[in-house]
């Protein structure tokens, strides 16, 4: 299955590469449409783990709708380019180290031990189909789906209350 | 056949470019755009580990009822709070800007010490 390692390795390159790009760009469209790449190579990923539903609506709902809402501020705000500033001196010399220090960390436990946990295969069976999600989301999960649909309501009035101007 | 481990440290990788932005970048959009990463990158975790407790059942502790499923259903809930704090959250940044007239978070400092 040599295959699926490649196109394991080619989609993560452009992903990582996608989130890389996001944080060289300096105007925040260059940063939004990279942002989209990387989205879409992860729905690519899930795909090779075998989860159609979650690709697709890693694709409709995050590279679909929540970018385009985050194109459409950046164009109805007309974003500039990023000013060079200093910015916070504790995030630069407390934040980043620490934070190479975990992700090294977490790398190298996972290459070291990471043998032991197994591998995926392309998973032949259906696994991660619509249906039994839909089983899972409105049987086991029902109340939760419904508080989601509850706080998508509140966050909807809350982006009106919000966005409105005052009169 | 990718190890578990390939998967993890993808994930852990965005994860980190994530908390990057969100420390270094000045633009607030691009702040939130940081925040929207690191979302996908713990969503990355909650897929491959579906997966594998789909094919290696044995791995998990005895006693463990787990429905590997489940993480899909997880990262479902994660993507719906996810465009729910981005509605608010933009609704926010516009809000910001029709204030301060800015979208640096350098000049929006009233609660600094």
């Amino acid at each position: 299955m040599i295959i699926h390692q490649i196109l394991f390795i080619i989609f993560g390159i452009i992903c990582v590469a996608g989130a890389v790009n996001l944080l060289v760009q300096r105007h925040p469209i260059n940063s939004a449409l990279s942002l989209v790449v990387v989205m879409a190579s992860l729905a690519l990923i899930y795909l090779l783990l075998g989860a159609e539903f979650v690709a697709a609506i890693q694709v409709i709902v995050y590279a679909g709708a929540i970018m385009v809402l985050f194109v459409f501020v950046i164009m109805l705000l007309n974003a500039g380019s990023e000013e060079r500033t200093r910015g916070s001196h504790i995030a630069f010399f407390v934040g980043v180290p620490g934070v190479v220090v975990l992700a090294g960390t977490v790398a190298w436990l996972l290459i070291h031990s990471g043998g032991q946990l197994g591998s995926i295969k392309i998973s032949a069976s259906d696994f991660g189909n619509t249906q039994d999600i839909a089983h899972l989301l409105f049987r086991d999960f029902l109340l939760p789906f419904e508080i989601t649909s509850v706080l998508i309501l509140i966050a909807i009035m809350g982006a009106v209350v919000l966005g409105r101007k005052e009169s | 056949m990718v190890p578990l481990s390939w998967y993890l440290i993808l994930s852990a990788i965005l994860f980190s470019l994530g908390v990057f932005g969100f420390l270094l970048k000045r633009n607030i959009i691009t702040i939130f755009m940081s925040i929207e990463l690191m979302l996908n990158a713990v969503n990355l975790s909650f897929v491959a580990f579906a997966n594998y407790w789909n094919t290696h059942p044995a791995k998990l502790a005895s006693g463990a009822n787990v429905v590997p499923l489940s993480g899909h259903v997880f990262v479902f809930f994660v993507m719906v709070v996810a465009a729910a704090e981005a509605a608010v959250g933009l609704a926010i940044i516009i809000s910001v800007f029709r204030t301060r007239e800015t979208l640096n978070v350098d000049q929006v400092n009233l609660l600094k010490l």
